[in-house]
């Protein structure tokens, strides 16, 4: 069911949140029961097979693994709800045939802001330099192959730019740059969220443009405004910067791999456009 | 946390951490809603120079109430807290120390017991107690001259007498000019503490300073001080540990009770971690155990790299099972600033702000509209670089840090089922060492030997029973 090309950068993608999601059950009580994630995955999945014609369910299932990572939940109703609305937002709100809303992002915000019994834990991860380095390589060899390298290290060094400065401007010690970078989700924004091929603007000078005005938003709202979760919520009110960039600086659309057809059909001589 | 200072005589100063004088609760067992005795808690008292803060907040509004253990000469004490207004004196109010023991002791760590029935007992012959074994549920000086503090930047915002303290609000436009005031108005100041003054300077904060006024503290013919507490709108709901640190020798505990209306409070900027709880654990550790729980913790504190915030309590204010101490009363909560309670139609008020009309005060044990979370954070200056900025969550879901004892039955035992259940407590107080040292880091042959049990025996060869019959 799940065709993946070889070079398909989902794959890796997968393989990490599924490993995350392990790790944070079983060694940082990440206070998630299997059955929320059974749930959030399989609704997921569902409304991909009902809504997409069965096409792109690697998608449907990061972005199930993804809530799963982010929401926490007293209740069992929460994950699928959000996934349902991830998912099939993906489907109905779209502009020019794109999706508007990075579908993590929107269910992680509906948790927030909305739902009873649901919250995001930023803290959680720790902050111990090797779980974060391991993310940000994983993260790295993911969005390489993503073709997406430069939304999630534009945000980041916009991001290290504003809490250096901040830093400096506030004479603290400079060890508080090393904790704020070295969050597990400060990380995991920038390379399972933001920098979503599909949800990002086409040209890569707009996705530069736009991963700078996010950290700035970001950084506004939690050390302006003093309000947590800064990059969730700066994503989400980016949202309309999107289709601006894409009609402003025009750029071929991403495309994920297509994967290779049965291998009975390789017989047939390939047809190469010219 | 509040920065210690020292006045001229050039004594040393200790600073925040009320010894929560309860324990004698803890003399009497009380029967309990669930079939438990709870037997003893682990409350502040068990830590030297732990501050202690109750957080009352909702929306922007805050009341941050701070109860220190000093126990030094009077006229020594004095503290700077960076506040983020300026402070007016209706907005500052001295509590009643022994609330905040209630509610220190209300959300305690404890420790429960049971008692197994006898072995040969009906219920037991028809196998139900086992199940129900099993399943023990989780469980200030003034200023020289207006012109002096003007040069060094520094500005007497406010002034005034609370209770037993001298109260100055001071704001200032650089670190080096507050230091050099603080120590020209006869406080002494640790060397570092211009760094960690500066980056509050930066955003806007003032200083909170108090003092001891002997003449009104003579008045009140208490021994002790009475804790501070304050009034104020912020969007930030954080706690500022760093200037505290400037001083400290080592590590410092910090118990922050958080009561608000929604769910539990936990830290955005450091991972929030529950700690073990349920577990039960060898019934000699009855009479020894706040070491027990303090092992407990240091060793939960290394695991996660001495960089997290503990939760050690999450509950409704309205009741409690077990209960280490009664629920607060209505008008307790209103002391510890829990302003909500007498919100009219017209809405509410913290101290400090005119009220609306009050309501009839709820008894203790009442349906009430407030939840506290106990965070126990033990922080040093390279581990906790930041202050702590918490949120609250929705989560509903009630925690404490409970530990069982499990007595066996020691009366007379001559029936079939006797010689199971004997095999049975020994295995279970071989895992019940086993809890305890991995929980504490003790030696497993050191807690063999308190707890009277040999040396544990090799498991039984799996063949053993194999062709009997």
């Amino acid at each position: 069911m799940l065709r993946l090309s070889r070079e398909d950068p989902r794959i890796l993608q997968l393989a990490f949140l599924g490993s995350l999601l392990l790790f944070g059950v079983l060694v940082r009580d990440f206070s998630l029961q299997p059955v929320q994630v059974a749930l959030c995955l399989g609704t997921a999945l569902g409304w991909q097979l009902a809504l997409g014609k069965g096409r792109n369910l690697a998608s449907a299932a990061i972005t199930g693994l993804g809530l799963s990572l982010l929401v926490r939940a007293d209740n069992l109703w929460v994950h699928p709800l959000c996934a349902t609305v991830a998912v099939v937002a993906k489907f109905t709100l779209r502009w020019q045939d794109k999706a508007i809303f990075n579908p993590a992002n929107l269910g992680v915000l509906l948790a927030m802001a909305l739902l009873p019994g649901a919250w995001t834990s930023p803290g959680q991860w720790g902050h111990a330099w090797i779980i974060a380095g391991w993310i940000l390589m994983l993260g790295l060899g993911v969005t390489l192959r993503a073709g997406r390298m430069d939304s999630a290290l534009g945000f980041l060094a916009c991001w290290l730019a504003l809490c250096a400065g901040r830093i400096g401007w506030l004479g603290q010690n400079w060890a508080v740059l090393g904790h704020q970078f070295t969050t597990g989700s400060l990380v995991l924004f920038s390379f399972f969220m933001i920098s979503d091929p599909r949800t990002t603007p086409d040209h890569r000078a707009a996705r530069y443009v736009h991963a700078a005005t996010v950290a700035l938003v970001a950084f506004t709202w939690q050390f302006g405004l003093y309000r947590p979760h800064g990059p969730i919520v700066a994503l989400a009110l980016c949202t309309p910067l999107v289709p601006l960039l894409d009609r402003l600086l025009r750029a071929a659309r991403h495309q994920w791999p297509t994967p290779p057809p049965p291998r009975g059909l390789l017989d047939a001589p390939a047809s190469v456009p010219s | 946390m509040p920065q210690q200072v020292f006045r001229p005589d050039r004594r040393r100063l200790g600073l925040l951490a009320i010894a929560a004088l309860v324990a004698t609760l803890a003399a009497t067992p009380r029967a309990l809603a669930f079939c438990g005795f709870y037997v003893a808690k682990a409350d502040a008292s068990l830590y030297n120079e732990t501050s202690r803060v109750v957080m009352v907040r909702d929306g922007n509004r805050t009341v941050i109430g701070m109860a220190s253990d000093y126990k030094g000469p009077l006229k020594e004490f004095a503290m700077v807290v960076p506040v983020p207004a300026i402070l007016t004196r209706e907005q500052v109010n001295v509590a009643d120390r022994a609330v905040f023991d209630h509610l220190d002791a209300f959300t305690a760590p404890r420790l429960v017991e049971y008692f197994d029935d006898d072995p040969c007992s009906d219920m037991r012959r028809r196998g139900m107690l086992d199940e129900r074994m099993m399943s023990a549920p989780a469980g200030a000086p003034m200023a020289k001259s207006a012109r002096a503090e003007r040069d060094l930047g520094v500005v007497i915002e406010a002034q005034y007498t609370v209770g037993e303290y001298d109260i100055l609000i001071l704001s200032a436009r650089e670190s080096t000019g507050l230091e050099t005031w603080l120590r020209q108005n006869g406080y002494r100041i640790p060397p570092k503490a211009r760094k960690a003054l500066a980056p509050y300077i930066r955003t806007g904060h003032k200083f909170f300073v108090a003092k001891v006024n002997l003449g009104e503290q003579a008045k009140t013919g208490l021994q002790h001080l009475r804790p501070l507490q304050f009034a104020f709108e912020s969007p930030k709901f954080m706690l500022p540990i760093r200037l505290g640190m400037a001083n400290a020798n080592g590590p410092q505990d910090l118990l922050v009770y958080a009561i608000t209306r929604k769910g539990r409070v936990e830290t955005t900027n450091y991972p929030t971690v529950k700690l073990p709880t349920g577990k039960t654990i060898p019934v000699h550790l009855k009479k020894d155990f706040k070491s027990f729980y303090k092992a407990m913790f240091e060793t939960a504190w290394k695991r996660e790299d001495r960089r997290a915030v503990f939760t050690e309590h999450f509950w409704d204010m309205g009741w409690c099972d077990p209960c280490a101490a009664d629920p607060l009363s209505a008008d307790q909560l209103r002391q510890l600033g829990v302003w909500w309670l007498d919100e009219g139609p017209d809405g509410g008020a913290p101290p400090g702000v005119p009220a609306g009309r009050r309501r009839m005060p709820q008894s203790a044990g009442g349906p009430v509209e407030a939840v506290v979370t106990r965070l126990h954070v033990r922080y040093a200056s390279d581990t906790f670089p930041e202050d702590l900025v918490f949120q609250e969550t929705r989560d509903r879901e009630n925690f404490q840090v409970r530990f069982v004892l499990q007595h066996p039955w020691t009366g007379p035992a001559a029936c079939p089922e006797g010689n199971a259940y004997k095999d049975s407590v020994k295995r279970r107080q071989d895992e019940e060492i086993r809890t305890a040292a991995n929980l504490t880091g003790w030696p497993v042959g050191k807690l063999r030997r308190q707890a009277g049990l040999g040396p544990e025996a090799p498991p039984e060869p799996w063949w053993k029973n194999l062709w009997k019959r």
